[in-house]
């Protein structure tokens, strides 16, 4: 299971490099997306993947059993899908604003503060 | 009594929330400003005299213990930063009276500039590597909105590149976590200081620390993604822009400072000889970048990345002198960085123009503000007996002493091209004659009290810490000796747990 997530890790991250290297700004966001979703997963896969133990204590010894799920995880991608859900929104509406002051979708000729 | 470390993020929070329920009157969202302002200054007095008296000052989120729950710890360094950040976030509080236009104060001008501060306060004193991420978020939304207030082509063109680079580091800082929490199954610092030494893979523990260097890299503006900082820095207004470069860049060299001395210390060769490359390589390329500007505010950005990697040596030549340099100089930079941008808002207020090539007379019109200007140039560049000075002289020294001469080379270097920028800027400003077009320019304008205040009161402290400079040596030797006994930190966080 570790390794098809890893390699789910790897592609989307690659394709999000990707998707961000492209010059229209509709790419860029549909990047930054799969982006966040990269580093959820990441998070997700890393602390460990445990199947069908529940996340609780031993009721007889009140300690922890080896072997299982680890809760914390889950909080914290939760907490980042809600805080990337946020920024997402914020730069959909961002480029829509920025392709109206600009007129074009092209990232190549937003340049006008570079120079 | 440790609840005070709580009131700088409730402060600011607060009046975050108070000026939005004051949405319609602007009169009203000025003076909780103010007021909020004044506190967030108090409480972050009465922080730093407590942390002086205790060394370190923690509390227990909800009263969970250390390892489980999220710590808020400040120690010196904290303390240090909670200070200046009160001090800019006053400074720009005075400044925004005049400054801002109603329209922007409609849309939210306010509550934004207080939930960056509370963002800000938040990543200083948190204890917890996942809490520090939620504040940079916290930060970054505010910044965003505040980048993007006004909506204007330039502002766009600058946000697409600032919003992406940071969301782009805030992955990395993300994946970074969740790869620590795999690695060491705990996310508070000082837990993860003692667990990380008992890890098999150090190599494993060094990609780690990359991961995250690169990350706070990115949000220092180190060398090699910096280009976002001068891409966007000059589109808000002037009192966004001074709040941007006197604190965002430090949240992030305040993070790296955290990170590579109580979590990532046990490869310090490897690691730090990376953060001294970084650091020079960053400084040259800023201020050779200066060099070829000709816009104010332009100019002063160019120079933050360089200033930041005089931050980024000093730290990594790791002798307890270089890191009292540190501090110093972050203090010092940050008091000096706020009011350039801020004297940038009153020469455009008069010229109208951030342009240098169409700027000029401001000495023979406004002999003062070409003084007051100089104050804070000069002690960019590091003469004495301004604050920079002093800071620049201990970090070359603890250069010297530690043998890193291409360190010490390279500083004196960029010190000089520091001060060929800002005798370009006094000369092409202040010490010229005003253009000639068809209409003469008229610096004789009016400048409102409100922006002048904070000018002059940064420009004092800036002569302060030049001729009273001890008291700041001792909180950074204070800070110092704290960051190079990491112990101390760890056994304050977690007490008795282990």
């Amino acid at each position: 299971m570790e390794i098809v997530l890893a390699c789910c890790v790897g592609i989307l991250f690659a394709s999000a490099t990707y998707m961000m290297l492209r010059r229209s700004i509709v790419k860029l966001v549909m990047g930054l997306i799969m982006l966040s979703n990269a580093a959820n997963l990441v998070i997700f896969t890393a602390a460990g993947v445990v199947h069908g133990k529940p996340p609780l204590l031993d009721e007889a010894t009140k300690t922890v059993v080896a072997g299982v799920a680890d809760p914390l995880p889950q909080a914290l991608v939760l907490t980042a899908i809600v805080i990337a859900f946020g920024v997402l929104a914020f730069s959909v509406v961002l480029i829509r604003r920025a392709y109206e002051e600009v007129g074009n979708d092209d990232i190549g000729q937003m340049k006008g503060t570079d120079t | 009594m440790s609840n005070i470390l709580f009131l700088p993020i409730l402060v600011s929070l607060l009046g975050g929330a108070l000026t939005l329920s004051f949405w319609r009157s602007i009169r009203w969202q000025k003076r909780v400003t103010l007021l909020s302002a004044t506190i967030y200054l108090v409480v972050a007095i009465v922080l730093l005299r407590e942390v002086m008296q205790e060394g370190y000052v923690v509390m227990q989120m909800g009263n969970w213990a250390a390892p489980f729950g999220i710590s808020l710890v400040a120690d010196v360094l904290s303390a240090t930063m909670i200070l200046l950040t009160g001090i800019v976030g006053f400074a720009a509080a005075l400044y925004s009276m005049a400054s801002v236009p109603d329209q922007h104060i409609r849309f939210g001008y306010f509550s934004l500039l207080q939930l960056l501060l509370a963002g800000v306060s938040g990543a200083f004193l948190t204890g917890d590597v996942f809490n520090l991420f939620v504040w940079f978020e916290v930060m970054l939304l505010a910044s965003f909105g505040l980048l993007t207030l006004g909506g204007e082509r330039n502002q766009m063109e600058g946000a697409i590149k600032y919003v992406t680079i940071n969301l782009f580091s805030s992955a990395i800082f993300l994946s970074a976590i969740g790869l620590l929490y795999g690695t060491a199954g705990t996310l508070n610092m000082a837990d993860l200081s003692v667990k990380l030494v008992g890890v098999e893979e150090q190599g494993l523990v060094n990609v780690l620390a990359l991961m995250f260097m690169v990350s706070f890299g990115i949000k220092a503006g180190a060398f090699p993604l910096f280009f976002w900082l001068p891409a966007s820095y000059h589109t808000p207004l002037v009192a966004v822009s001074a709040v941007f470069a006197g604190l965002l860049t430090k949240v992030g060299v305040y993070a790296l400072y955290r990170f590579f001395s109580v979590i990532f210390i046990g490869d310090i060769d490897y690691t730090h000889t990376i953060i001294l490359w970084l650091g020079i390589l960053t400084m040259l390329t800023g201020v050779l970048g200066a060099a070829a500007q000709f816009e104010f505010r332009r100019i002063l950005s160019f120079h933050i990345i360089s200033q930041i990697g005089y931050m980024l040596i000093a730290f990594a030549i790791f002798t307890p002198l270089a890191i009292i340099g540190g501090v110093f100089y972050i203090a010092h930079h940050i008091i000096v960085k706020t009011n350039l941008f801020l004297i940038s808002g009153l020469t455009y207020q008069l010229a109208g123009t951030h342009e240098l090539k169409a700027m000029g007379g401001f000495y023979r019109q406004r002999p003062w503000l070409a003084l007051v200007f100089l104050i804070p140039a000069l002690s960019l560049a590091g003469l004495p007996p301004l604050s920079g000075f002093f800071a620049k002289y201990i970090v070359i020294k603890a250069g010297v002493e530690a043998g890193s001469w291409w360190a010490v080379g390279f500083g004196l270097l960029v010190g000089l091209l520091t001060l060929f920028s800002m005798i370009k800027i006094w000369a092409e400003v202040f010490w010229k004659s005003a253009p000639e077009t068809d209409s003469p320019v008229d610096l004789s304008g009016h400048l409102s009290p409100w922006m002048l205040a904070p000018v002059i009161m940064l420009a004092m402290i800036t002569v302060g810490i030049g001729f009273f400079g001890e008291p700041l040596y001792r909180l950074a030797e204070v800070a110092a000796s704290q960051l190079l006994n990491p112990q101390g930190y760890i056994d304050a966080v977690l007490g008795g747990v282990r």
